[in-house]
């Protein structure tokens, strides 16, 4: 088997990584501020604000963290300047991310104040991107990847053909002992019990089975109508889809024929293993990147129909669609155009590896198109009310 | 041309990949097996919408991606649009 590889870089912890950055993250909702004036004095930093990070508690606040320190943790970011309002949960965001190796920085505003703060940072941070320009560049191979799937605006092209292009990339790259995952909990309802079978144990599709009861419980507990009419939604019989089995299967097209999931993971919970995994995250696109970040992913493949716009500030995403209409339309979107399969032009094997070359371009150095427009949804999960 | 592709061998549908007219002469893919078949439109179906593949009578499971996507309701002849008129969910 051909194992492509590319020029990336590898972390002081040995994980690889597609990208350079130099971010300025966030504590919490009212450093947002100091970070910005922080990005804004060092050119080329990546500035992280988020409007959480207060007064959280229990499970939320768990997530919380993993998201935070996860995202700092990431491979692709080279060093990370922490900024928050008291020293405390500072400290405890930059001994997280220091377990990694890389170079962090803490700095909080109690008893400094915005000016101080941001000097301190900036000069921190001006220290990182220099230091971070040397990093050198070396070969790595796609086993060594961490890759995740999700689709949005999805339409009868997404099943015919994007997903199953996905599906057949994250055969090949499962084979060649990549690390992937997929989720959409709640997208997977009318297909659960296939879904269940694709794991490779029947212990683990027991498990995912109680992490797609619970959450369906939850949908049932708070939604105010009758979901059994908006699945399929109106516009997805408009466009062909008659049953939400048929819609599900549609969905679980992106991992393929033969690959099955090893694990259940927690959101933003990082694989402990390489291979696939199910991770139960939300099907709102900006949120369940953000937790793929969080949990160490550095390139994530998004099929979409109607044309979905979304990226991420530290894991580059990359689009495409068998919708020709969307294709053209919104062309400065999609990275890889599969319309060519629905006029039978195009196999989903060769739609396959022409994937897998722009993953590896990607991981080369490409930008995608999420990346050059400036999308950076950073969007956290949060499971209840603050206190 | 191909006029509708079909996700795996044994399915009983298939979807438009163009807008489909009655009587017109129609080719299919198999995308698994990437052979073609041959079938004729026996009414209008528009792009990304299901023709069935053979005759089907209400009680019979209808197979897409080689899965049961749900339970036939009124008679569909060969080469009819299979849609919400004669196709429902197990579920509910």
């Amino acid at each position: 088997m051909n194992i492509p590889k590319f020029m990336g870089y590898r972390r002081e912890n040995g994980r690889v990584a597609i990208r350079n950055h130099v971010i300025i993250l966030s504590v919490d909702d009212i450093s947002n501020a100091a970070v910005e004036s922080v990005a804004n004095n060092i050119k080329g930093t990546l500035a992280i604000p988020h409007p959480y990070g207060r007064l959280q508690f229990g499970a939320d606040l768990e997530l919380f963290w993993r998201i935070i320190i996860g995202a700092g943790s990431n491979p692709n970011v080279a060093a990370a300047v922490v900024i928050g309002i008291e020293p405390g949960w500072t400290d405890l965001v930059v001994e997280g991310i220091a377990k990694t190796g890389k170079p962090v920085a803490g700095f909080s505003i109690e008893r400094n104040g915005d000016l101080k703060t941001i000097e301190a940072a900036s000069r921190k941070a001006m220290e990182f991107m220099q230091l971070a320009g040397e990093h050198q560049k070396t070969e790595c191979s796609f086993d060594e990847l961490y890759v995740t799937v999700k689709c949005g605006e999805s339409d009868t092209t997404s099943g015919l053909a994007s997903n199953p292009t996905v599906g057949n990339m994250i055969d090949k790259i499962v084979e060649m002992g990549a690390t992937a995952s997929f989720g959409e909990t709640t997208e997977i309802t009318g297909g659960e019990m296939i879904a269940k079978e694709r794991a490779a144990t029947p212990e683990i599709g027991e498990k995912f089975y109680r992490a797609w009861n619970e959450y369906n419980d939850f949908i049932n507990a708070n939604k105010t109508d009758d979901l059994s009419d908006s699945q399929p939604t109106k516009g997805n019989i408009i466009g062909g889809l008659t049953t939400i089995e048929e819609k599900a299967l549609g969905n679980i097209q992106k991992i393929g024929k033969k690959s099955r999931y090893v694990g259940v993971l927690e959101p933003a919970q990082a694989p402990p293993g390489k291979g696939l995994w199910f991770m139960n995250t939300s099907s709102a696109a900006a949120e369940a990147v953000t937790l793929w970040m969080a949990s160490g992913a550095v390139l994530h493949v998004f099929p979409t129909g109607q044309g979905n716009v979304i990226g991420n500030p530290i894991e580059p995403v990359i689009k495409l669609s068998a919708n020709p209409i969307t294709c053209k339309t919104m062309s400065e979107h999609i990275d890889l155009d599969v319309s060519g399969i629905l006029q039978g032009k195009l196999t989903l094997d060769q739609a396959g590896d022409q994937l897998i070359e722009l993953m590896q371009r990607t991981c080369n150095g490409r930008l995608s198109a999420a990346e050059v427009l400036g999308h950076r949804e950073f969007v956290i999960t949060k499971l209840y009310r603050s206190a | 041309m191909i006029h509708f592709l079909v996700h795996a061998k044994d399915d009983s549908v298939g979807v438009a990949a163009v807008d489909l007219k009655a009587g017109e002469k129609l080719t299919g893919l198999v995308m698994d097996t990437q052979e073609s078949i041959e079938i004729e439109a026996a009414m209008d179906i528009p792009l990304g919408h299901k023709i069935a593949l053979v005759e089907m009578k209400p009680g019979d499971t209808v197979i897409k991606y080689g899965h049961d996507i749900g339970q036939v309701v009124a008679d569909i002849k060969k080469g009819q649009h299979v849609h919400i008129h004669n196709l429902k969910t197990k579920r509910w």
